[in-house]
């Protein structure tokens, strides 16, 4: 299986996956009404300061985020040279323009992608897929063909990459290795969705061999409940959320993308 | 076909490839398609019902180790199908310990099942199917891609199991040394549909009209003729001290072009270095316990692996104008001096039928078309392919699939042939095809590599034996000089 072990400390493990989904899930919705950047930083040092609460290792927490910090910035650069030009324009060369307006929007989309994408990692990090199964099943009563179908799916991706590189090696060594990269990748990409569909309909097939889909109410092994911390959680998503939204309307910086 | 099986028998199901065994099996389990995927004629009943309408009155275990796994956890991955049954919460628990402790599985239940060797998932296998308590246990080749000790583990869970709760029993295998002695009932089913012979084991497999035989069925006294003496010559390429593992794929030519190495960085080597020298007409059986690495040291004999230490050298007498490392070599280069047969035929195939598939190696050459097409018609004879040479290599039975892999590789006419577990699942038909075809690659004076489990085959092709360490501690140099024995 290549999908990564979640990291089982600190007071995270101890929340239900779908108060931890929902919380970032909160933070999310709010920063994405407002493109400013007071409320992505009020709401990106909230995040900071109860990430030192959480007890995660600092060296796994910075590498599992390290994409983050570097497509930050990237996007930020981006939107510094190419965005919307307003009040006083500093360099223009060709397409570039750095303005007022294309500063203050590289800040605010620099610290909105933080903002967002930390929790999601975070939260994902912490989250056992069989965990979260229980949980979509259990607390949201979302349909279990659907959500144990999802799970078992899981475990085939790593398989996919052992089969992708099978074919590849098989490709050498039939000699087509090196004409036509294209057309080699295409075909390789066929055989493996072929090769996907046959153990997608092998373990289809073994799951319903002991008893899957069948016309029986189905009970749980594992309790998935949905708890006073967990409503905790939620709660402290929406005071990050919230504050940052008011100290954003309070400081006048607050400013709703609905139209354009 | 009219079968009745009574209540605890133990039944042996036999029968060619393709006279539908398998079905049969996924029938009695209830998972075979409703009558919209399909027509339905007479009728098949479990305690006199549909067994579509008794999920978990039997219990079906299949070939493949892999895909049968459906959880991360062992616990879990048992009390999957106890969930399904709508079993309670507090006896779900229960019932995983029991069946844990009756396939003598000895993990804790948050064990990852990703850890699992073939042997051992395939008891977590049975042990899923245990916990739902079913009266039937459907084996269907269970133990066909597992390593000797595997087979010996998931064979005693199995008669442990029957001893404890006397559920009834049928068993598809091709092997039928494996199940002899546990079964009090044979049954065969023809090719046609029919069934050929019924009854106990003794009386069956006496085979008095030859028919299992013609079918394929491995017989226990299924004799095998000894290899002719193969006079063996130059030497085609030299391990020394050789490490193998896992990591980046090599990529040809184009990294020493570039004057760059391929990528090292996150290869493991396996406990083990090989010292093998491999001569024009010889055997070299690689074996060892599933994981020991005689797939990944294949790939690296082959050429389609780095070497992650010590030294591999292709000889002069293969090598000719390439470089001395193979895994330097462009995959054209590789065509014409080593061939490989991968283990899951699937992965070779690159064409949409059995012809152009043999046509890619040699026009890969730059061979002229009259050529292409001789060298096309002569293999498609000679591997009893004709009649499918239209056809799509993914539509064709698991027998004809290794065959037409195997024709692949000798489209090309390598010097080398390195086959991955190339008797797997096969019937005896395909199986002796296999041995009397390598017989002839060596008295052409073709080095024959094999990774394998069955230790016939070594027999029958005469190889020489190469067995790898599977830990630590008992890790070291193995040797192989394969002129070493039956040089003339």
């Amino acid at each position: 299986m290549s999908i990564i072990a979640p990291l089982r400390q600190g007071p995270l493990a101890r929340l239900n996956p779908v108060a931890k989904l929902g919380a970032a899930l909160i933070v999310s919705a709010v920063l994405l009404v407002s493109i400013d950047w007071v409320s992505a930083a009020v709401a990106l040092a909230a995040e900071l300061l109860l990430l030192c609460f959480a007890g995660l290792p600092s060296r796994t927490v910075l590498l599992r985020t390290a994409p983050i910090w570097i497509a930050a910035p990237l996007a930020g650069l981006t939107t510094l040279l190419y965005g919307r030009t307003a009040g006083v324009v500093y360099v223009q060369w060709v397409f570039v323009e750095i303005s007022d307006g294309s500063i203050a929007l590289a800040l605010a989309t620099t610290l909105r992608i933080l903002a967002i994408g930390l929790p999601a990692v975070i939260v994902f990090m912490t989250i056992d897929p069989t965990d979260l199964a229980d949980g979509l099943a259990q607390v949201l009563r979302m349909p279990a063909r659907f959500v144990l179908g999802g799970l078992a799916g899981l475990r085939l991706v790593g398989l996919f990459a052992d089969d992708w590189r099978a074919l590849s090696l098989a490709r050498r060594a039939r000699g087509v290795a090196e004409s036509g990269a294209v057309r080699r990748m295409l075909g390789q990409a066929f055989a493996l969705f072929v090769l996907s569909i046959r153990r997608g309909s092998k373990l289809a097939t073994a799951m319903e061999a002991r008893g899957f889909g069948a016309p029986i109410e189905r009970t749980w092994a594992r309790p998935s409940v949905f708890r006073g911390r967990d409503w905790a959680a939620l709660a402290i998503a929406a005071a990050v959320g919230g504050g940052a939204a008011g100290v954003a309307i309070a400081v006048g910086t607050w400013h709703v993308i609905v139209t354009s | 076909m009219t079968i009745d099986i009574e209540p605890g028998e133990r039944v042996l199901l036999l029968g060619a490839s393709g006279a539908g065994k398998s079905t049969l099996l996924a029938g009695l389990a209830g998972v075979l398609g409703g009558d919209d995927e399909g027509e339905t004629l007479g009728r098949l009943e479990i305690d006199g019902a549909d067994p579509r309408s008794v999920r978990g009155r039997s219990g079906l275990l299949l070939q493949d180790p892999d895909s049968q796994v459906i959880l991360a956890r062992v616990g879990d991955d048992i009390a999957f199908a106890c969930e399904n049954l709508g079993v309670p919460r507090g006896e779900i628990w229960s019932r995983v310990r029991e069946a844990l402790d009756q396939v003598g599985l000895t993990v804790p239940l948050d064990h990852p099942t990703a850890a699992l060797s073939g042997g051992q998932k395939q008891r977590l296998a049975l042990g899923g199917l245990l916990a739902m308590r079913p009266g039937l246990l459907l084996l269907d080749e269970p133990t066909a891609n597992l390593d000797p000790e595997g087979v010996l583990d998931v064979r005693s869970a199995v008669a442990a199991v029957l001893e404890r709760t006397g559920a009834t029993l049928v068993v598809v295998e091709h092997r039928v040394s494996v199940w002899r002695d546990l079964v009090d009932r044979v049954i065969v089913l023809g090719s046609d549909g029919g069934v050929l012979a019924d009854g106990h084991p003794d009386a069956v497999l006496a085979d008095t009209s030859n028919e299992l035989r013609r079918a394929g069925v491995w017989l226990p006294d299924t004799r095998v003729s000894a290899p002719a003496e193969i006079s063996l010559s130059e030497p085609l390429m030299t391990a020394d001290r050789l490490t193998v593992g896992r990591g980046a794929a090599v990529r040809g030519g184009g990294s020493k072009r570039r004057g760059r190495r391929t990528r090292r960085t996150q290869t493991i080597a396996l406990p083990w270095h090989a010292d093998v020298v491999l001569r024009e007409g010889s055997a070299l059986a690689l074996t060892g316990r599933n994981g020991a690495g005689k797939s990944t040291l294949a790939l690296t004999l082959g050429g389609l692996l780095p070497a992650v230490g010590g030294l591999l050298r292709a000889e002069p007498a293969l090598a000719g104008t390439a470089s001395s490392d193979p895994a330097t070599w462009r995959s054209r280069e590789l065509l014409t001096r080593i061939g490989s047969v991968f283990q899951n035929p699937e992965h070779q195939f690159v064409a949409s039928t059995v012809r152009a598939e043999l046509a890619i190696g040699p026009r890969a050459l730059g061979a002229a078309p009259t050529e292409v097409d001789r060298r096309v018609s002569d293999l498609l004879e000679r591997l009893d392919l004709d009649r499918l040479a239209e056809a799509n290599p993914f539509t064709l039975s698991g027998g004809q699939k290794r065959r037409l892999s195997v024709a692949t590789a000798l489209a090309t006419r390598p010097r080398m042939l390195v086959l991955d577990e190339p008797t797997f699942g096969q019937d005896a038909n395909t199986w002796s095809a296999l041995v009397q075809m390598i017989g002839e690659l060596r008295a052409e004076g073709h080095a024959i590599v094999a990774s394998t489990h069955d230790a016939e085959f070594i027999a029958a092709i005469g190889a020489d034996e190469l067995r790898l360490a599977a830990s630590v501690e008992s890790s070291g140099t193995v040797a192989a000089d394969t002129s070493k024995a039956r040089s003339v």
